[in-house]
């Protein structure tokens, strides 16, 4: 048996827009399979990964605040990835982020500086992060290293200064040598947008960065720049688009999101340096920006499908005693049969038995 | 179709019937009058090392306090992104909410202020609060008797230690371990390298190595999963296993374990809250209340063993301590002995430094 996929030559759009849903069904129906043979009910397991978070403020609050930062990196990455250019070190830019602004809260701790600390951090964050995106584009532009590789690696400098800073230089004095900061000051910390809740300003810029972005892309001339570097770098080169600058500009934007999650998420949530970052939104905002396929409306939806999956994945922890590995299992899954549905919208699927001859699915 | 998937199509059939009716009778979970207990853990339960040994002190409340409790656990979570987890035990009706590892402080104390009903239980930390009180092991008691057995197994008087982070609970195992090595072998030395991580087989297993090709062979690690252990056996060296018994994980390799025992701190915890004795306290306890338990003493000669059984019971009558003054700090100065003849408990829950005769440096 043989396996071929052809280019469909016009892909009908509502199977574009009903692929994602098509796709969640069989993932449902596969995952009651395999709840039911575990010997779980899988209507409870359907309550508690998604009924409850969606109907009760407190989950819905969560799942905003954790696809915020989500949202707000995997809008970056599309600048990126429509100019056919791979930023895989979003973590990297996101952690350089976190440091810039985490100085000035380190710098300002205990001096009652004022309100303009928190705003501020947030211009340092984006600043910090622009610069470290910018590496690997400059890297790419001068001597065409690739940039998958470059952006990567670069994840792990900044690891290593953020772990030499959180046990070193930054630690707290009070800490006991744990590494981490001492806790940030008020001024330090950005402010919930809706008292006692989780959702903090950085939610609010998300929205205006999807928004913002959304008309780039589809009204302007940047944003018929950057997806014609994408799709034919010729062309752009010859319409007197310098692939180059492109090149800088959605590394510098995309780096400067990530940065600004860094430190939106440090202040807002963490309200400390830790020497570790473990949440890896950075990384996780790549599958987001692909299943938002790019645009940005669509990321806003797939970060809060993403942040209900691990939400919801910790309720049915809760509710049903579901293992982590399984809730994981289900993330898996959807990102797969996701990916696998479009692929079946633009792909037409041959299926060879024996001596050549074909099925059409 | 549904030989595709290796599933009999009858109870695909049946499953999906079961899915269609379930629907419409989902509703939230059973109203529960138990009290509710959850945890919070740091790796995965599947660790084999310091979260799994939690998850055994849980299952003992479950085993002991079963018919008036109900437990619950989150596992692997990021200290980054635990105050939701927390939270989320806390909002679910969990009336105890034991966070197990050291990076949750602050967010318990935080989720404390806004439930304050609800008492936390954060292991290892040092903040408290009236609904906050803290726990930790004394490793050092089993650190000090694996330090002796090393220094009587090594030959090349070279002994290693992986740590994990330069923070006092693991500075002074190594302090611990060190002293007692060179109780019994004055020439010993020891090498020490850094993980970076609790739990990172990968990692440990490449820290381990680096410590073997350095001329070490014996082993002692403070970070959580067996790969450390397993590099020793397959290098025919010695070590020991570590939070929990890992001798089916090294057989030939390990010498004995320093098993962390939760149960009974779990157990008698959940009891005082549901007699309504429950207060916040700091808990520190090792191998005098069964905290630390020792593992089978073995793959060493009988006058080794002896040597480790004395030590074990002076420690836990308390006529010997790991921390037994005088000391003296990397500089050669006296160490101020705050605790008569020991030093005192806080000064070794804050220990930064290493003691003389460590040549490595703590990073700092």
């Amino acid at each position: 048996m043989r396996i071929e996929l052809s280019r469909r030559p016009d892909p009908s759009p509502v199977a574009r827009a009903l692929a994602p849903v098509f796709a969640a069904v069989l993932v449902f129906a596969l995952g009651a399979v395999i709840v039911y043979l575990m010997g779980k009910s899988p209507s409870q397991v359907f309550y508690a990964y998604i009924v409850y978070p969606l109907s009760d403020a407190w989950g819905l609050e969560q799942i905003i605040a954790k696809a915020t930062p989500l949202a707000l990196i995997a809008v970056g990455l599309s600048y990126c990835a429509r100019a056919n250019l791979w930023n895989i070190g979003a973590e990297g830019q996101y952690t350089m982020g976190a440091i810039f602004g985490g100085w000035l809260a380190i710098h300002t701790h205990g001096t009652d500086a004022g309100y303009w600390v928190w705003p501020t951090m947030l211009v340092l964050g984006a600043l910090g992060g622009m610069l470290w995106g910018l590496v690997p584009a400059l890297l790419k532009t001068r001597y065409n290293v690739n940039e998958i590789l470059s952006s990567l690696m670069l994840v792990y400098v900044v690891q290593q200064l953020l772990d030499y800073l959180g046990r070193g230089p930054w630690r707290d004095p009070q800490g006991r040598n744990m590494p981490n900061s001492a806790i940030f000051d008020g001024n330090a910390i950005i402010p919930s947008m809706i008292d006692g809740t989780s959702v903090h300003y950085e939610t609010l810029i998300a929205l205006l960065v999807v928004l913002i972005s959304a008309v780039v892309f589809s009204r302007t001339v940047f944003g018929y720049r950057i997806r014609l570097t994408g799709d034919a770098p010729r062309a752009a080169h010859f319409a007197g688009y310098d692939n180059r600058t492109t090149t800088l500009i959605v590394f510098a934007i995309s780096g400067a999101l990530a940065g600004l999650a860094g430190i939106a998420e440090i202040s807002g949530t963490n309200h400390q340096i830790l020497a570790e970052i473990r949440t890896g939104y950075g990384f996780t905002s790549i599958i987001v920006a692909f299943l938002g396929r790019l645009n940005p409306i669509g990321i806003l939806f797939a970060s809060l499908v993403l942040s209900l999956s691990v939400i919801g994945g910790q309720n049915a922890q809760l509710m049903v005693k579901l293992p982590y590995d399984l809730t994981s299992t289900f993330q898996g899954l959807l990102l797969m049969f996701i990916l696998a549905a479009d692929a079946m919208v633009s792909y037409r699927l041959h299926i060879f038995r024996g001596k050549g001859r074909s099925h059409a699915v | 179709m549904s030989g595709s998937f290796g599933i009999p199509s009858r109870s695909l059939k049946t499953c999906l019937a079961a899915l269609a009716v379930s629907v419409v009778a989902a509703g939230p979970a059973l109203a529960q009058e138990k009290l509710k207990v959850g945890f919070v853990y740091v790796g995965p339960i599947g660790d084999y090392g310091y979260s799994y040994q939690h998850e055994m002190g849980r299952l003992d409340v479950e085993k002991k306090l079963g018919d008036k409790v109900e437990t619950t656990y989150l596992e692997n979570i990021p200290e980054d992104d635990c105050e939701r987890a927390i939270e989320q035990l806390a909002r679910s009706g969990h009336k105890l909410i034991f966070t197990t590892s050291f990076g949750f402080m602050d967010p318990t104390i935080r989720v404390a202020q806004k439930f304050p009903d609800v008492k936390f239980e954060h292991a290892t930390g040092f903040k408290r609060a009236d609904n906050v009180a803290t726990y930790a092991a004394k490793f050092n008691d089993g650190r000090y008797i694996t330090g002796i057995i090393a220094g009587k197994m090594t030959k090349s008087n070279i002994i290693g230690y992986i740590g994990a982070f330069p923070i006092p609970e693991v500075v002074s195992g190594i302090n611990a371990y060190y002293l007692g090595a060179k109780s019994v072998n004055p020439d010993v030395k020891i090498k020490v390298v850094w993980a970076g991580t609790w739990y990172d087989p990968t990692k440990e297993a490449d820290a381990a190595k680096a410590l073997l090709d350095q001329g070490v062979d014996v082993l002692a690690q403070h970070t959580d999963s067996p790969a450390p252990l397993q590099a020793a056996e397959a290098r025919g060296k010695l070590g020991f296993g570590q939070a929990t018994d890992m001798k089916n994980f090294a057989p030939k390799a390990q010498l004995t374990a320093i098993i962390d025992n939760w149960g009974d701190y779990y157990v008698e915890r959940t009891q005082l809250l549901l007699d309504g004795k429950w207060k916040s306290e700091d808990t520190w306890f090792g191998i005098d209340k069964n905290m630390i338990i020792m593992g089978e003493y073995a793959n060493m000669p009988d006058d080794v063993k002896k040597l480790a059984r004395e030590a074990e019971e002076k420690i836990r009558t308390h006529a010997l301590d790991p921390f037994q003054c005088p000391l003296k700090n990397q500089a050669g100065e006296d160490i101020k002995c705050e605790g008569g003849d020991r030093l005192s408990d806080d000064q070794v829950r804050s220990m930064n430094y290493f003691v003389e005769g460590i040549d490595e440096k703590v990073p700092q």
